[in-house]
């Protein structure tokens, strides 16, 4: 702490050099908070995965439909604990497709019952449970659009219209909050037998299949019994964990752990040289100033520590701010609640920010203040006489 | 301000002893000797001036009796501690308690006020802060500064900035002063002054001094003189 005063003045010493490199450390760490928060926007599904759940599909496709009645044959295989379903709904609010959010008819006691990151008050669901057109919403999808409980709610759906070819209408009954920060909270579900008997056409037919395994450790087991249990039928199934079917809705638009790593590689080495040049350009320009220090007492080691602390001041100044206000950002909720319903940079990314602060302080600072150690003190003097 | 403890003088008095010291410097292929086998006794309480021309070694020396630099032959002993045996970091601890330097360029840290400029060398110590600022206070008092102590040194003239240098020297009541052309940088009015600030230390505080100079006005204030030349002492002469 008694050499603080020190190492202040010395990055006090050229304010503007200063400050457009903690500007920039500050912007290299934003986009890094930014580039967390959208990775995990993305990977929201994958991470609340329960690894005791697998999504039975259409083997060919998802948009082809499975029957009803599999949920009941599924239930007989061994391993399986539970069934539900969901459907793909596609429903636009206001007749305006920027109004887009996730809809799904499901069968509401086994759907609260396998997912249970869904909090929903008991009354909420008794009274999804006691009317026909119920649907519940997420509290983001509720905030997004001012809705509450009673609201009616018209719904357009071009995959599904509905008989007469009138809009769909529901009754909000209850308004859903997520057990976990990363717990989608912008979806909208509605009652299947409403759905069902309303539609044109399809009737008998849902989307997927959401099934819960009594041992996760035997879940690929329980997978291949029920692919082999619809073999050779019109529809075929493809049962896959949870998580990876996530992963595949993730990677229709490229890796994004990787397309974020490139990004970030390059924007790292480009801040690691800034920073460093920042502090050689400081270390040169004193080199009379570490004699003197030297001159007086300070050791090789001391040195070497005042010129890396420096440099750590100046990576945090900057790097610490930069994750401030990407966390900040966040804190106003979703800008596009519709691509992104989870948004919030994780404590994770937070500790992995720090590190990289810590490290693009050593690092930045490393050459220089070996030169500074190695520095010799008649040297140094003479050089400045 | 006394001298006491280690680096204190040997028991006939001697307290900087140069026995027969080289430097040799080397630029690309060519060898330089600055310094030959040259042998110099200071003894306690005496202030020396060390004149010679450009080039003659005097920097040098004063660098290897202050322990900035080694020598390539010979050996320094300062008060019976000998300075070539000693590791870097021991060095730079016997630096920080037993010498003072004064500069010709003063090389204040611009980025420091003249009391934290005094300041820095006892950083280095255990004392307190509240220590730390009282003995910073009865260095600025002596060289009679107290009323600049908060100020940067682009804001001293150029006899104020070598009163913090003197005080930065003194502060930790080193046994040794060495000063480096301490007026070569001054007008005849703040040099005279500075002269006269570091002869009351040598009279009055005890302080060993040892100071370059070209400048026979200077010299005469110590009380010998030693001329350098090519490496060597060449002449003796008391003030």
């Amino acid at each position: 702490m008694r050499f603080l005063r020190l190492v202040w003045g010395n990055l006090m010493r050229r304010k503007l050099r200063t400050s457009l490199t903690l500007l920039s450390v500050c912007v290299a760490f934003l986009l890094f908070g930014l580039l967390c928060i959208i990775n995990e926007a993305f990977s929201a599904g994958v991470t609340m995965a329960g690894a005791d759940r697998l999504i039975v599909r259409h083997k060919v496709s998802l948009i082809m439909s499975l029957p009803i009645t599999y949920g009941a044959r599924m239930q007989r295989i061994p391993g399986v604990d539970a069934t539900t379903h969901w459907t793909w709904f596609n429903g636009i609010y206001q007749d305006d497709p920027r109004n887009f959010f996730g809809t799904f008819p499901v069968e509401p006691e086994s759907f609260l019952a396998m997912h249970r990151e869904y909090l929903l008050p008991p009354a909420e669901r008794e009274a999804w449970l006691k009317t026909r057109t119920g649907a519940i919403v997420g509290r983001t999808l509720a905030d997004r659009f001012g809705w509450k409980v009673g609201d009616r709610i018209p719904l357009m759906s071009p995959i599904w219209p509905r008989k007469g070819d009138g809009a769909w209408e529901f009754d909000i009954v209850g308004i859903y909050d997520g057990d976990k920060k990363s717990t989608d909270t912008s979806g909208f579900f509605f009652r299947y037998d409403y759905f069902d008997e309303s539609r044109a056409e399809g009737q008998g037919l849902v989307g997927w299949y959401v099934v819960r395994v009594k041992d996760p450790d035997r879940a690929a087991e329980v997978a291949a019994a029920i692919d082999a249990e619809f073999a050779n039928s019109p529809y075929e199934t493809k049962a896959e964990p949870e998580g990876a079917f996530a992963q595949s809705f993730v990677e229709q638009i490229g890796s994004i752990g990787t397309i974020l790593l490139a990004i970030l590689s390059a924007v790292f080495f480009t801040i690691l040289l800034v920073a460093g040049n920042t502090m050689a350009q400081a270390v040169r320009e004193r080199t009379a100033e570490l004699g003197v220090l030297k001159a007086v007492g300070f050791t090789n080691e001391r040195v070497l520590g005042l010129v890396l602390v420096e440099s750590c001041l100046l990576a945090a100044a900057g790097g610490l701010s930069g994750l401030a206000i990407a966390w900040l950002l966040t804190l106003g909720g979703s800008p596009i609640p519709a691509v992104f319903p989870v948004f919030y940079l994780p404590t994770r990314y937070l500790l992995i920010g720090v590190g990289l602060v810590l490290g693009l302080g050593i690092l930045a600072g490393l050459l220089p203040a070996l030169a500074a150690m190695r520095l010799r003190v008649a040297v140094a003097l003479r050089r400045h006489a | 301000m006394s001298n006491s403890g280690e680096g204190g003088p040997g028991a006939n008095g001697i307290l900087v002893r140069v026995d027969g010291v080289d430097r040799t410097f080397h630029r690309g292929a060519e060898e330089i000797h600055v310094l030959d086998g040259l042998d110099l006794e200071v003894p306690q309480g005496e202030f020396l001036a060390l004149m010679g021309p450009s080039g003659s070694g005097k920097t040098t020396l004063l660098n290897l009796i202050g322990g900035l630099d080694r020598p390539t032959r010979g050996s320094v002993a300062i008060g019976g501690d000998r300075l070539e045996s000693m590791s870097a970091r021991r060095l730079a601890a016997w630096r920080a308690r037993h010498v003072g330097l004064v500069f010709q360029f003063y090389n204040l840290l611009p980025v420091l006020s003249a009391a934290r400029n005094v300041e820095l060398p006892l950083l280095l110590t255990h004392m307190s802060g509240a220590e730390r600022r009282r003995h910073v206070a009865v260095a600025l008092e002596v060289v009679g500064l107290s009323h600049r102590a908060n100020h940067y040194p682009r804001t001293l003239s150029g006899g104020e900035q070598q009163r913090v240098g003197i005080a930065r020297a003194i502060v930790s009541d080193p046994t040794l002063l060495l000063c480096d052309e301490p007026t070569g940088d001054l007008d005849r009015k703040a040099g005279d002054e500075i002269l006269d600030l570091l002869q009351a230390l040598n009279a009055q505080h005890g302080k060993t001094i040892i100071m370059v100079t070209h400048d026979p006005h200077a010299s005469a204030r110590a009380t010998r003189t030693v001329h350098l030349d090519k490496g060597q002492l060449s002449m003796e002469a008391p003030a």
